[in-house]
């Protein structure tokens, strides 16, 4: 297993040490390409959908959706990113968090929001999106798409799109990319 | 009624030539024995002295009793209650009071409230009246009163046509004419020393030239006059040279500096923290070196505490709004033996500084000795009224701003660990403060 | 130095690294981004109090602070002391008090006493405090909204965005200030800001306006004005502050004016690229002439728009909460 340190730049202060990789980047590609067509079968109107990759571990997942979707429908679906750093109900407790780039140039009344994240857990990252888009105008529709599910929900979400149902302990971390996924540990720096 | 018999036992007993080891025998207000295995008559307090030093008790040319006027600062009763906690046996109250100590009236209240005070309350009469600088206070009659030191203190007399006429009219009265030297022009109403922490602290400061071109000045017109002049707390490396010059020179001139000066610097006042605010400002840290250098030269006639009460409400203000001045009567005796070299200090400089070298300013010796005040900074001998300080130079202890005697709580040394302290003091042969409680 | 202001207080700029310079100016990229948004608002401080207590007037400062604290959705207790009964010469300490006892999360305040906000921070330790100018001693957020507006401009200007550069815009960048320095405490939160990011800061002024010992702080005293101007890659004006008594300071503002002023005839010296700022308000005329304020070189206004995603960054950081530890990500 090659090491590998991915600074975690959501949590000043914390590093990922990976212990063991549980999928290969072709099994991801695999996973990406089956979401596409779940999507594609769930929405008939492709076009009136958004993909919104949340910041920072979603964005790939949703631009390789994107892609994907581009390749089999034709259709170029409008994407944006959002950045939900400012929503957070944890603020208090939990580091302020570097924040990034939101861009969603759509206008999004009357459209079906597909969210995209990398690793759905607790649950509040998406809430916080929630919030985040309702300040937005209101979709039709809002679906959500994760690469891993890890369980361990503290509020009532669930994801539409799962690429892998993965359970694991809270003193676990997970890591995953397009270049595969990664089990480990977050370790102060 | 007459107070108990004292023996002060095993200490050294220090000057003004020479020091021994020996016992002190006190009663009805005087040394009646000095020897080095004195017999105690029934019925003396015994004061075990062994490891600390027997001296005049410390005279504190520059203290501020804020009464009347200001008593929820201090009075004249809780400040000399701080003063013999410190050692002192004699203070000069100054007359910044509401109103001035600037009449007849005024100086006679004061020295009235004085006589029950625990220590011997000396006044300094104004220089002008209401301390405005404009028109000379009525000094010839204040000299009948006793007073000796006249200054317009917190202020400098600014106008130098009228300083000139003070000092001619006062040389003859054999008084002195003490000054807080400062240029209000160049002071430009300043909180901290002019440089580069004022600067970058962006507080308006108050050079030094500001102190010491007054002192010039001053100096020249004592030369001019005759009269004596008593330069008050002087806080640069150029003053002292001045002053020290000067008095080579032949001129009736004396100085004074204060402990603050020669222990704390301007960075004290980046924390923008109202407890270090004071007039003249904490200066660099080459001044205080060459205050300190000074001092153990013996070039400096008095160290005078300039104790500065202050409620707490009102140096809880912004930096430029509080009112400047700092407690000082507890600790001077203690950061003066840091100064001198601690424990290794020679003890004859140590009195000098503290006892006889402001008495012989004040004009309380013996030879000088006025109605209404005992002599001090005496001689340790028989005859000589018993106003002592036993000094143990090798006890410490931290500075709790919440137990002092002063009403007051606006010391700079708060949890400032202070080496030496005041065992013991008695004031015309009255045990006045024994280990620290008042009796 | 401190590495970051969150969940700290912003008294001085004195004591910021580099690193939490760059913190508070990439964050005011996201707070742009808010503020361009239909609903300019974001829930982060959600059931924050923050007290506005301006003891010196300054209606504009206020208002982008308040407006800042309301688009993080603060909720905003604001208290013009400077027109109350509160007198010159009532404890600091008392009325902070006072105020606390509502209790309140954050305290942004101006006094026209350097260092009342270091002494506030000692009295309610537990309260966040943010500077909005204190006497002549620092104003940081100015200097940091500045700082951004630079970076904003030589950012779009390169083709680039604020955040992916960094500090690197600043390197050798030569940042000339002009006018009342002594005075100034936006010279001075100016001169850390630029100095800590890189930069190489020149002073100009006449004499009496010059700090005194100047010489020991990190900038080039200008001998020449007009050379200055002709090599500056920014020129920030400072306004002469009349109210601390900069007019006893020079001769006249007139005097000032043929001397320092940026004037047309003395704008002309400047390359094309040269960015002019200044902290506002202005006295056309004196420091700067009307043209020149107006003219395309001169990022005022963005100056002014930049006020409010810095001042939302600074109460972010500072107010949100959290110390830095870390918990698994989700």
């Amino acid at each position: 297993m090659a090491e590998r340190e991915r600074l975690n730049t959501r949590q000043r202060g914390t590093v990922f040490v990976p212990k063991s990789q549980l999928l290969s980047p072709e099994e991801v590609q695999r996973a990406v390409r089956r979401m596409a067509h779940e999507i594609l079968e769930r929405n008939e109107d492709v076009s009136n959908l958004v993909i919104i990759g949340l910041q920072t571990g979603g964005i790939c997942f949703a631009d390789r959706l994107a892609a994907v979707i581009q390749e089999v429908s034709g259709v170029d679906v409008e994407t944006g990113t959002l950045d939900v750093a400012f929503y957070r109900d944890d603020v208090t407790i939990r580091p302020v968090l570097e924040s990034a780039e939101t861009s969603v140039d759509a206008d999004l009344a009357d459209r079906v929001v597909l969210l995209v994240d990398d690793v759905l857990y607790t649950g509040r990252t998406i809430r916080a999106a929630l919030n985040a888009l309702a300040d937005w105008g209101r979709p039709q529709a809002i679906q959500l798409a994760v690469m891993i599910d890890r369980g361990h929900r503290e509020l009532p979400i669930r994801a539409d799109y799962v690429g892998k149902n993965l359970p694991t302990s809270q003193e676990e971390a997970i890591d995953a990319t397009l270049d595969g996924v990664w089990i480990g540990t977050l370790v102060k720096k | 009624m007459t107070n108990p018999t004292l023996v002060i036992r095993g200490g050294l007993i220090v000057g003004p030539l020479e020091s021994f080891l020996g016992d002190v025998l006190i009663a009805d207000g005087r040394i009646v024995e000095v020897g080095s295995k004195v017999t105690a008559p029934s019925g003396a307090i015994e004061i075990d002295a062994a490891g600390c030093w027997v001296g005049p008790g410390f005279v504190d040319l520059h203290t501020h009793l804020r009464e009347p006027g200001k008593e929820s600062a201090e009075t004249i009763e809780t400040g000399a209650f701080a003063a013999a906690l410190g050692g002192y046996s004699a203070v000069v109250a100054m007359p910044n009071t509401e109103p001035s100590l600037d009449s007849v009236a005024m100086v006679g209240y004061v020295l009235e409230r004085g006589k029950s005070a625990a220590v011997d309350v000396a006044v300094a009469g104004a220089i002008t009246i209401g301390r405005q600088g404009e028109q000379m206070a009525p000094i010839a009659k204040l000299a009948a009163l006793g007073v000796r030191l006249f200054t317009d203190d917190g202020n400098g007399v600014q106008d130098a046509g009228l300083m000139r006429r003070a000092l001619t009219y006062a040389q003859p009265l054999g008084v002195t004419l003490a000054q807080h030297c400062e240029d209000e022009s160049l002071a430009q109403g300043g909180t901290m020393n002019e440089g580069a922490s004022s600067s970058r602290l962006g507080l308006t400061g108050r050079p030094a030239i500001a102190e010491e071109l007054m002192v010039m000045r001053d100096i020249e017109l004592v030369r001019l006059t005759g009269c004596s002049m008593h330069f008050l707390h002087l806080s640069t490396e150029r003053s002292i040279a001045l002053v020290l010059e000067a008095r080579a020179q032949g001129l009736p001139v004396t100085c004074e500096v204060a402990p603050h000066h020669f222990t704390l610097d301007e960075t004290a006042c980046e924390t923008f923290d109202p407890e270090f605010k004071v007039h003249p400002p904490l200066r660099t840290a080459a001044d205080v070196a060459a205050l300190r250098a000074a001092l153990r030269a013996g070039a400096i006639d008095a160290v005078a505490t300039d104790h500065a009460p202050h409620t707490p409400e009102s140096k809880d203000m912004a930096f430029d709004e509080a009112p400047p001045g700092m407690l000082g009567l507890e600790q001077a005796a203690g950061l003066t033996l840091e100064a001198l070299g601690g424990a290794e200090a020679d003890p004859l400089a140590f009195f000098s500084v503290l006892s006889r070298g402001p008495a012989r300013v004040a004009q309380l010796r013996a030879q000088d000795v006025r109605v209404g005040h005992s002599a001090h900074g005496g001689a340790i001998s028989v005859g000589e009224d018993a106003n002592l300080v036993i000094f143990d130079p090798n006890a410490s202890y931290v500075v709790d701003r919440d137990t002092l005697a002063s009403r007051a709580r606006n010391t700079p040394y708060h949890g400032r660990t202070i080496h030496g302290r005041a065992r013991a003091t008695i004031v015309r042969g009255r045990l006045v403060q024994l280990e620290g409680n008042l009796q | 130095m401190i590495e970051s202001i969150a969940g700290g207080n912003l008294v001085s700029l004195a004591t910021l690294s580099q690193r939490a310079i760059v913190e508070v100016l990439d964050t005011a990229e996201s707070f742009v981004e808010v503020n361009s948004r239909t609903v300019k608002k974001v829930p982060a401080l959600k059931g924050k109090v923050i007290a506005s207590l301006f003891f010196e007037e300054s209606t504009r400062t206020r208002l982008s602070f308040e407006t800042a604290a309301k688009r993080l959705s603060a909720d905003v207790l604001s208290l013009a002391v400077a027109s109350s009964s509160v007198k010159k010469g009532e404890s600091l300490r008392d009325t902070i008090n006072t105020i606390d006892a509502l209790g309140i999360d954050a305290v942004v305040m101006r006094h026209s006493s350097s260092g009342a906000p270091v002494q506030v921070s000692r009295y309610v330790p537990h309260v966040r405090v943010i500077n909005a100018g204190d006497g002549q001693h620092q104003h940081p957020t100015q200097g940091l909204l500045d700082a951004f507006t630079v970076r904003q401009v030589l950012a779009a200007r390169a083709g680039t965005s604020g955040r992916e550069s960094g500090s690197e815009l600043f390197a050798g960048l030569n940042v000339l200030i002009v006018g009342d320095i002594r005075h100034s405490r936006v010279a001075r939160s100016d001169i850390e800001v630029y100095t800590r990011l890189g930069a190489h800061v020149t002073v100009a002024a006449p004499g009496t306006l010059l700090p005194p010992d100047i010489v020991q702080w990190p900038v080039t005293v200008a001998n020449n004005f007009d050379e200055a101007l002709a090599t500056a890659d920014v020129v920030g004006l400072l306004r002469l502050q009349k109210e601390r008594g900069s007019g006893a300071f020079v001769p006249s503002l007139g005097e000032f004016t043929s001397t320092f002023g940026l004037t047309s005839r003395r704008a002309k010296l400047l390359r094309p690229e040269t960015i002019i700022m200044h902290p506002g308000p202005m006295n056309r005329g004196v420091e700067i002439d009307s043209q020149v304020a107006d003219s395309s070189a001169a990022v005022i206004e963005q100056q002014v728009r930049n006020g409010v995603p810095i001042r939302m960054a600074v109460l972010y950081l500072t107010t949100a909460g959290a110390t830095l530890e870390s918990g698994p990500n989700d």
